[in-house]
Formats: structure tokens, sequence, C-alpha cells
């Protein structure tokens, strides 16, 4: 489908996120959308797909001016979107999520959906069970299941945002394949992202955000300097990676194991330096996640010991391995990190350890107002922590933790994050590390594993290398070891 | 930001002229005429010494009342179950009373354990619902709705039953107490100082609670978001167990003035909906425990001024409870509509 945009503006109170938008994408395109966080990408497709209205402006579908009134309405003209976080209903089947918003009548046709669902799947190499439940499912096949039901229920044109976050290498592949398959049969894709990478080995064309301009638009082949130019305006390098100063054990691990009710690891056996920071590679839900949370207690541990400077903490509580100095980041920022409806006051006030009764709320102003400062957060005081933008939230966890830490756990730290916000918070981990944190982080990209960790554990369906050198290896070998080949190489002992 | 305050206005103002736009229709409906209705109303409620008393005496058990529940509401919970918590306050002062009046105990002293024994009772019960949903997974409002209907038929039980009045039992409930086990009240009337200072302290130490301390702060922090909560270290059940205690003991000496203080005796509908309306006023003041007095002021008095209706105009007592639930649907629709229309511009 032929899609075009003319002249669209999108205002929210004094922020004019989307300025004049002009962009037109013939049928059978992958059309990339570039920029930062706050660029405006996702609120130009959310126009476009009917979540929000434009102040002004034209939609032209096919070259007939059309007015989409709500995401029902866009899915009429053959507009479906994928968000960032699925949009899903976790505790019900695939099937029925599937037979969800189709206009069916009062009873779904179960058998006919479910024939449709296999034969759809089939044509796109998914391998989705359709009395599964959704929970069961990781992000990627999530993903997937929400680009069967956009395609079943007649989308022609499908925005992706941000759909590469939080999937694993091969479901990446997948994905990749899956909207070439979409563009040959003269489907519209529109790709929204900030990873070059994808960005260049995907999009026939990209058209770059910035502060709510259309900056520029190019075809392939691309150079990336251009690109990050344009994205923003000026070109920038990532930082070095700063060795860690003499090892002292901060957080030790004797053959630790922990299990859910999928997946056991199994035997893990670590000493982590003072001021180190180890990088957890895998497929999502290949066990990292599950020693992440075991290691501050968050699930209990089945077997081997754990001990930090020296005190044995093994099958005690979060809250002791909190006190021990241990601080746990989810990557669900508003879900497990922030309470939505608090401001950043509020927050700082509970993050601290409590001294007497009650709040000096006078002080507790003055410290939020010296934290933002300092973390360079985009809010106020009273700013409640929903209104702030992701890589703001980000930034916000990271000023919330108390000051001197021993152990500092991170799931996907600069997830959904642009690269500048994701330097910036690196820099302040480092920051961290030279006061004696330590860090344990997941990541699903492989560079900034690589960039970032001194050591690195690769996780494979419960297996867990040991430590391996990050200095040592390229994104070729950890993608391997990712992808469970080349574990010969290790005396695993039982494995999983 | 100028304009917003303004919009506020207009939407809290537009739901005031609603409601009373609503209920104007509903008084004609009732074939009463509606200005006289009102002025009725107002008068009943504070025509004379005796009205204002009688408001007064209503005032303190709401005051209570929505005090605890203003606690609950904090920490994200639905506390249902005020009505039977209060009445089962109620049972634990008789119970304490009928114990005690025989022994040689100073009354005084008799009063002070017979309300000790209130709180300690409406903790108890709040607590069971809490611990159902902390060890049970039972949704407070089921379980809170289930204890109501159990302490409903424990208050029946023991009023025409082992508590029964010498002869037979009747709904006007157990044996009187000995005067010298009632609240003291002020010369001439039936106005309990004692009762009104106590729910007028415990309103104090809750909004103080609530605001300024990290208690509080820490229970709105487990009623937005458990799961972060839990991971900036606050013990959460604990803190959903201590709201559910807390709003017990509050409500169950709601419970026990209405013995110690109002009817001397335990009725089979002690509570009276002082609970639920309780729930009406802190969703009325949208959990700003300062505006809890004043409003809940205003329900006592529409409360009391409504009993001229019944005699006047022959409508049912119940169309106070109308009158107050319209309100606060309208004034929450208001808070919706507004929500909508600052999204929208």
């Amino acid at each position: 489908m032929d899609v075009e945009l003319r002249d669209v503006h999108k205002t929210f109170g004094a922020v004019h996120a989307n300025v004049g938008i002009n962009l037109h994408v013939p049928a059978g395109t992958i059309q990339g959308i570039l920029g930062e966080n706050g660029a405006g990408k996702s609120t130009l497709m959310k126009v476009l797909s009917g979540f929000i209205r434009a102040n002004q402006g034209q939609i032209l579908l096919d070259n007939r001016p059309v007015i989409i009134h709500s995401p029902a309405d866009a899915i009429r003209h053959g507009i479906g979107m994928l968000h960032q976080d699925p949009l899903d209903f976790p505790p019900m089947r695939l099937i029925d999520n599937f037979v969800l918003g189709h206009e069916g009548g009062l009873f779904p046709n179960r058998t006919t959906a479910a024939r449709d669902f296999t034969l759809l799947a089939s044509q796109f190499g998914f391998s989705l069970d359709p009395d599964a439940y959704v929970d069961a499912l990781t992000v990627g096949e999530r993903q997937q299941l929400e680009i069967l039901r956009l395609l079943w229920l007649g989308a022609r044109a499908l925005i992706f945002d941000e759909p590469t976050t939080g999937i694993s290498a091969a479901q990446k592949e997948k994905l990749f394949s899956a909207l070439r398959l979409l563009a040959e049969q003269g489907k519209t894709v529109l790709f929204v992202s900030h990873k070059l990478e994808d960005v260049e080995g995907l999009c026939h064309r990209v058209a770059v955000l910035r502060q709510g301009h259309l900056v520029g638009e190019t075809k392939h082949p691309y150079t990336t300097e251009k690109l990050v130019e344009m994205m923003f305006g000026k070109a920038i390098s990532v930082g070095e990676r700063n060795p860690c100063a003499g090892c002292e054990p901060t957080l030790s691990l004797h053959n630790f194991s922990a299990e859910d009710y999928r997946l056991k690891v199994r035997d893990v056996s670590l000493e982590v330096c003072s001021g180190e920071v180890i990088g957890l590679a895998g497929m999502e839900g290949s066990g990292q996640g599950l020693f992440l949370r075991s290691v501050c207690g968050l699930v209990r541990a089945v077997d081997g010991r754990i001990s930090l400077h020296g005190k044995n903490l093994t099958g005690r509580s979060y809250h002791a391995f909190k006190r021990a100095g241990t601080a746990f980041l989810p990557a669900a920022r508003l879900e497990e990190g922030l309470a939505a409806g608090l401001d950043l006051t509020e927050h700082f006030v509970l993050a601290e350890k409590p001294s007497g009764f009650f709040v000096n709320w006078e002080e507790s102003r003055q410290l939020a107002q010296s934290r933002i400062a300092a973390f360079n957060i985009r809010g106020t005081p009273v700013s409640t922590v929903e209104s702030l933008s992701g890589g703001n939230q980000q930034r916000a966890l990271l000023a919330l933790l108390r000051v001197p830490l021993n152990l500092l756990l991170l799931e996907h730290p600069t997830r959904g994050l642009d690269i500048e916000s994701a330097i910036d918070i690196w820099s302040k981990l480092k920051e961290r590390c030279k006061q004696g944190t330590s860090i344990l982080f997941i990541s699903s990209d492989l560079e900034e594993i690589l960039q970032y960790s001194d050591r690195v554990l690769v996780f494979f369906s419960g297996k867990v290398t040991p430590p391996l050198e990050a200095a040592a290896l390229t994104t070729e070998a950890l993608g391997q070891l990712i992808g469970g080949k080349g574990w010969e190489d290790f005396a695993l002992g039982k494995g999983a | 930001m100028k304009k917003k305050i303004w919009v506020n206005i207009a939407f809290q103002v537009g739901a005031l002229v609603l409601a009373l736009l609503s209920t104007t229709l509903l008084l004609l409906a009732a074939g009463a005429p509606p200005f006289q209705a009102y002025a009725a109303i107002l008068k009943g409620a504070f025509g004379s010494a005796g009205s204002l008393e009688t408001l007064l005496i209503t005032w303190s058990p709401l005051l209570l009342t929505t005090a605890g529940v203003l606690i609950t509401f904090s920490a994200g919970l639905w506390n249902i179950g005020v009505e039977g918590q209060m009445a089962m306050g109620a049972i634990f002062t008789t119970w304490m009373l009928r114990l005690l009046q025989e022994t040689s105990l100073p009354p005084a002293l008799t009063i002070v354990l017979g309300i000790l024994a209130g709180i300690v009772g409406g903790a108890l019960w709040a607590g069971l619902a809490g611990a159902l949903k902390t060890f049970g997974g039972v949704n407070e409002i089921f379980g809170g709705l289930g204890l109501n209907f159990v302490s409903t038929a424990l208050t029946i039980y023991l009023v025409f039953g082992p508590w029964k009045r010498p002869g037979v039992g009747s709904m006007s409930g157990t044996e009187p107490f000995d005067r010298s086990l009632w609240l003291p009240t002020l010369p001439d009337t039936e106005l309990s100082l004692w009762s009104l200072t106590l729910s007028l302290l415990a309103l104090v130490i809750i909004i103080v609670l609530l605001r300024g301390t990290h208690f509080g702060l820490r229970l709105k922090a487990v009623g937005k978001n458990p799961k972060s909560a839990f991971l900036m270290g606050v013990p959460t059940w604990q803190y959903s167990m201590l709201a559910f205690l807390l709003c017990g003991a509050l409500v169950g000496l709601a419970g026990a003035i209405q013995v110690t203080g109002v009817y001397h005796r335990l009725l089979p509908n002690i509570s009276s909906g002082y609970g639920f309306l309780g729930l009406l006023v802190s969703m009325l003041v949208n959990y700003q425990a300062v505006w809890v007095a004043p409003v809940a002021f205003f329900f006592a008095a529409v409360n009391v001024g409504s009993i001229q209706l019944q005699l006047m105009y022959k409508l049912d007592s119940s169309f106070s409870g109308v009158m107050q639930s319209l309100l606060v649907l309208l004034v929450l629709l208001g808070e919706g509509a507004r929500q909508r229309f600052l999204r929208k511009h």
C-alpha cells in the first residue's frame, strides 16, 4: 500500500512533537524511520496508526485522503502497528489473542482462525503453538504473534516501533526475513529504530527525524557517519573501556544453582572483583535473567553458596541483599522500578534509608533538585515519573541508587535509549565502578557487552560459560556461543 | 497553568450543580417540593441546638471510618469490610463491658477497657481480611464482603441468642448498660466530648501520618506499585497488613463509641452504614485527608437533616444515601471528564 503523510503537525502542550512532516512511502518498501529518543518518531507513527490525532495535516493511502479515528479504524484501512512493548494479553492463549480485534460476529470461529494462524505462521517460518499461553512467550515470539494477527486482520502497511530491542539475534534474523517477505508481497513496512546497524542492514530507504522535523531522507547504501550526523546534528564517538583497579572480591558464588519452572542454571562459581563489570550474554530466556534475580535474592537459589564481601547471604531474602549493598535495576522501568503516580522527590525519599519518623520535605526537595541536575534528568522534583521519557526514567533509576554500593545488577540498562543517552548512562555506571561497585548486567546488544564488560558470561538454555575475558572476544565468537555453538571447548561438568 | 486552574474549578462546580439538579429532579419525582425540601434538610441539621447535637454525634463515627479507609486506600486496598469491622468493634466492646460490669472495677476503667477491646476487635477483623488477601490470595473486596455478612450474622445471633434481653430477644438490641458505663456527655445532652475529641484526634494523626512520615510515603508507594516498592526496599505485604490493622483499629473505635457513647448496648445494625459512608467520603475527597473533616460534616448534616424529609414528606430515610451517592458519583464523573478534557487540550 502506498502511504503518504502531508504536512503533519502534532503538539503536546508547548511541545511541538511533529513539525510539518511530509513523507511518501511507495508500496513494497521497507522505510526506516531513524531518530534519537524524543525526535518524534513514535508520535508520527501513532498518528498514522490512529492512536493519536494530528493537529493538522493529511494522510493519503493509495492516493486517497483518509481520516483515521482510532487503531481499529486504522486496521480497517489496512494499517497495523506493533508497539515497542507488546500490547497483548499474557494470561490468554495465543489463539484468543489472535482472534481478538477481529470483527466476526458474536462467536469467534476458532477452528478457521487456528487454520489461518498455522498457515500464516508457516509462511513466515514462525513456530508458535496456538494453544500456548502468551505469558510463556519471549518478547520476540509475542512480536511474531502480533505480526500474524495484524496480517490476518488485513494489514497492508505495518509499523514496527523499535522491534529489535529485547529480542535475540536469531529472532532478529527471523524478523528481518519476515519483513523482507512482506515487502516482496507488496506490503509497506515502516521500521522505527535508533539502531543504525539494523536500519542499514534492512531498510530500502531511511527518513531521519530530529526534534520533530524530518531532516533528511536517503536511500540504500548508507554511510554511517552521515546518518549519525543527521540524527544528532554532530558526529559522536563511543568511550573507552577503563580497566578495573586491583582485584578485591565483592561477590563470590560457589557452585551456585537457581531454577524456575522452565530451566535450571547450575553450578556457577565466580569471583567478581570490586569495580569489575560482568556482561551476561545470551538469547532472551537462556537463564541470565534467572541468574541475575537469584544473585540478589529475588529468586531463592536452590544450591550453592553466595557471599558479598565475605558475608554469607545464601538463602537470604532480597531485602537482606539490599541491606548488604546490592541494588537491582529491572528492565521494566515503570512496572518494577518506579511507581507511577509518585513524583521524583517522593522516589528519592523512598530510596534513601529512612531517617527518623517524619519526612523532611524541604531537605528532600533539595536532594531531588541536586540529583536531577547531577544526572541530567529532564524533569523537576514534582514531576511524576510516568511523565518522564524512557531515557530520563533510566537516569532517574540510576540517580535513586544509594551511594555506597557493593553490587549493582542491571537488566538491559540502555534498552530503548539512543546512543547519547546510552553513553551518558554508562559513564555514570563507570563512575560507580571507580568507587568500587561491581556491576553485572544483561544486554542483548553484543556491542554493548563487549564494549563495557571486563568479563563475560554466556548463557545458553541454562548452561553458563566460565567467565571469558571480554578483550579476547569478538562479536562473532560471542554470537556463536549465544547460538549454542563452540561449547565443546568448555569443561562444563553436568550442564543442563 | 492559570487556565488549568479555571478548568478544574469549572468541572468541579459543574459536577456540584449537576448533583443538585439531579437531586431536585428526584425530589420532584418523589412528589416533594424541592426548595422546601432543601430548606427542611438545612433546618433539620442546623435548626436547633438539639439537631446540631445529633449532627455532631453522627459526625464522629463517620470521621473515624473515613480516616480508617483513607489508610487502606493509600495502600491501594479496597477495604469493603469496614462495616463488619465496625460491628466487630461494637461486639468486642459489648463483650468486655458485659464481662466487667459485675466486677468491682471502677466504671471509668471498665469503659477504657471496653473501648480498647473494640479497637482490638476491629483490628482483628480487618487483619483477617488482610490475611485472607496476603496469605490466601482472596481479593480484599470479596473477603471484606464475606466477613461483613459473617459479622452481621454474629451480631444478630448474639442479640437474639446468648446476649438477649431477659425474656425475649428483639431488634432493639441487648439490655442497655448501667448509666455508670456510659461515656460522659455534656450536661443535658447526649453529646460526648470524649468521642468527638477521640475522632478528631484520630483524624489529625492519620493526616500527619499519611502526609508527613516515611510510613505514609511507603504506604503510598505500596499502593501505587507494589513491585517497585518492594524493589525499593519496602516490605510490601507487611505494610498492607499494617494498613488493614490500622484501619480496623480506627473503625473498631467507631464501633466502640457507638456502644459506649450513643446506644449503650449492641444493636443488630450497629454500624448503620457508617463504613460505606466513610468509603464514599474518602472517594469524594480524592484521598486528600485534610478535606475529610468538612466533607464528613456535610454528609452527616445530610443524614441528620433528611430525617425531616421523612417526617414532612414521607420520603424514606434512605433518601439521604441516594443524595450522597449521587454527589459522589457525579463528582467522580466530573473528575474523569476533566482529565479527558485536559488530555485533549
